[in-house]
């Protein structure tokens, strides 16, 4: 038993991470109708830029605000140059580009830092705590999962902006109409996006380890959460990605050696695509005529 | 009275096709303006060609301001509140979001604009809380309306109001119309099927026929000619 929910709070813990970056993903999804491929390496990259940035000696938490910073306007500048080009092409070729994008970031990164899997520092200590079913490290990371996601769903649901941002997702042509540049909300979406990115990169490159093929396997885990939510709905991503967690590291446990979990996913992702295909949240909006 | 809006040679395009041909139109400063026409004719094209939402030629200008040169966000801002065909409705947000996204450019004048819009429109007041897709036809014509006066526009345009509306839903939401026009001395431009209703409450009218204006006058001398009697009116 006392291992048993020592696999489920630790499958929190990858889960909240999980859960950030299918957060990430949904967000571009509803914006602009895009599954970003690229998102995983993004942020790959932006962990790297913490550690370069902690390597040279600043204090870990002011390397992650200005990684968070840098993060957001990258993905800004991502949006203006290279996504807002296809908007109106057709979605395969909208596709192509983010899997560009992937290829680039993850080569980039090799030839900057090479391929050389790199320790990364971990803010919180490793102790156990509450009986040894978890750890503070454990405790920290989904701390500051849920700290980011409570800030994120304010922004959207109580600032003017938020709400311009929803508006300009669900209904481009009248969200001008009223004013709001719908451009500029888009590329602030895929800010936002990249930042909660880098927040899952530096998260979990302590436990994995950072290389430019670190986020491969989170990225799959996050679709899977994603697409198990409804990749539609914000709140689903998040409590797809933290299923998805508990659930690969249960299965990975009891059930088939630890090396197969990424083949979990996978099943998730078909089982969901074929019996459930709107996921758990994502239904349609009441509409009358 | 001088024009706050003049539409002059204006033509306007879906891609390469030319739906409307270089056509002059004006809003006088206060006043309401219709246009007539069968489906297809062009109007709801020279609505958007007005707000930038389609390719256009010609000039615009309202207000002293030269609207062909700028985008729909630009012109929003300008003082152009316009309900669109379809009427726009965020679907998937509350009513109060709604009104909230009108008043977009005007945050601080926000809270006071959405009560003065529960006190036009009653019911929206009771639905505050409720997704905008859930709302019948006639309220969301209303949150339509509602919405765009949140940005406390000088010109009003509203792309056919009455569309799928029982004749007493459309009797109230004109009285309304009518009502803030007169109240907060906003210009109207108005498209309309319904020709009598129309050219009861303007008073200048133009008439569309495929991209070109056919007629135009007070909407008086639209009324009492026979032939638009005949075509457009049913008498």
């Amino acid at each position: 038993m006392h291992q048993f929910l020592q696999q489920i709070f630790s499958g929190l813990a990858a889960g909240s991470i999980y859960a950030s970056l299918a957060l990430a993903l949904v967000m571009i999804y509803r914006a602009t109708d895009l599954v970003n491929f690229a998102q995983g390496e993004m942020a790959m990259f932006s962990t790297y830029i913490a550690w370069t940035l902690v390597n040279a000696g600043l204090p870990f938490w002011l390397a992650f605000l200005i990684t968070l910073a840098v993060s957001f306007a990258g993905g800004m500048i991502i949006e203006r140059v290279v996504i807002r080009p296809v908007e109106n092409a057709p979605v395969l070729a909208a596709v192509v580009v983010t899997i560009g994008l992937l290829l680039i970031f993850n080569s980039v990164a090799g030839w900057i830092y090479s391929y050389t899997v790199q320790d990364f520092p971990s803010p919180f200590p490793d102790r156990p705590v509450f009986g040894a079913l978890m750890t503070t490290r454990d405790l920290g990371v989904i701390g500051v999962t849920l700290l980011m996601l409570v800030l994120l769903f304010a922004f959207f649901r109580y600032t003017p902006v938020g709400l311009a941002m929803r508006a300009a997702a669900q209904n481009p042509a009248s969200a001008r109409l009223c004013g709001i540049r719908v451009g500029r909300m888009l590329a602030i979406g895929w800010g936002l996006a990249a930042m909660i990115g880098a927040t899952a990169g530096v998260m979990v490159a302590p436990v994995l380890f950072l290389d430019p093929n670190m986020m491969g396997g989170v990225l799959i885990y996050a679709f899977a959460g994603a697409l198990l939510g409804g990749i539609t709905s914000p709140i689903g991503a998040v409590v797809g990605g933290l299923i998805v967690g508990v659930t690969e590291n249960l299965v990975g446990t009891y059930l088939i050696a630890s090396q197969l979990k990424l083949t979990v996913a996978f099943a998730l992702i078909i089982l969901v695509l074929v019996f459930r295909p709107n996921g758990l949240f994502g239904t349609a909006v009441v509409r009358r005529v | 009275m001088a024009p706050i809006l003049e539409l002059r040679s204006l033509r306007a395009f879906y891609g390469q096709s030319e739906v409307v041909h270089g056509i002059d139109v004006a809003v006088e400063d206060g006043g309401m303006t219709v246009l007539l026409g069968a489906n297809g004719a062009g109007k709801t094209t020279t609505l958007r060609a007005l707000c930038g939402m389609v390719r256009r030629e010609g000039e615009i200008l309202f207000a002293g301001k030269e609207l062909h040169r700028r985008s729909t966000e630009d012109i929003a801002s300008l003082g152009v509140g316009h309900v669109p065909e379809g009427r726009g409705t965020f679907v998937g947000l509350t009513v109060e979001e709604n009104l909230r996204l009108g008043g977009y450019l005007k945050p601080r004048q926000s809270p006071e604009a959405v009560e003065r819009m529960y006190g036009y429109f009653p019911i929206l007041a009771q639905r505050r809380r409720q997704q905008a897709g859930a709302l019948s036809g006639g309220e969301q014509q209303m949150l339509a309306i509602a919405r765009a006066l949140m940005m406390a526009p000088r010109l009003l345009v509203l792309d056919e109001p009455s569309f799928g509306l029982a004749p007493r839903v459309v009797e109230s939401i004109f009285g309304i119309v009518e009502r803030i026009r007169r109240e907060q001395k906003v210009s109207v431009l108005l498209v309309e099927q319904n020709a009598n209703l129309a050219l009861e409450l303007a008073d200048h009218a133009y008439l569309i026929e495929t991209g070109y204006v056919v007629a135009s006058g007070s909407a008086k001398s639209l009324a009492d000619d026979p032939q638009i009697r005949r075509s457009y009116l049913g008498y």
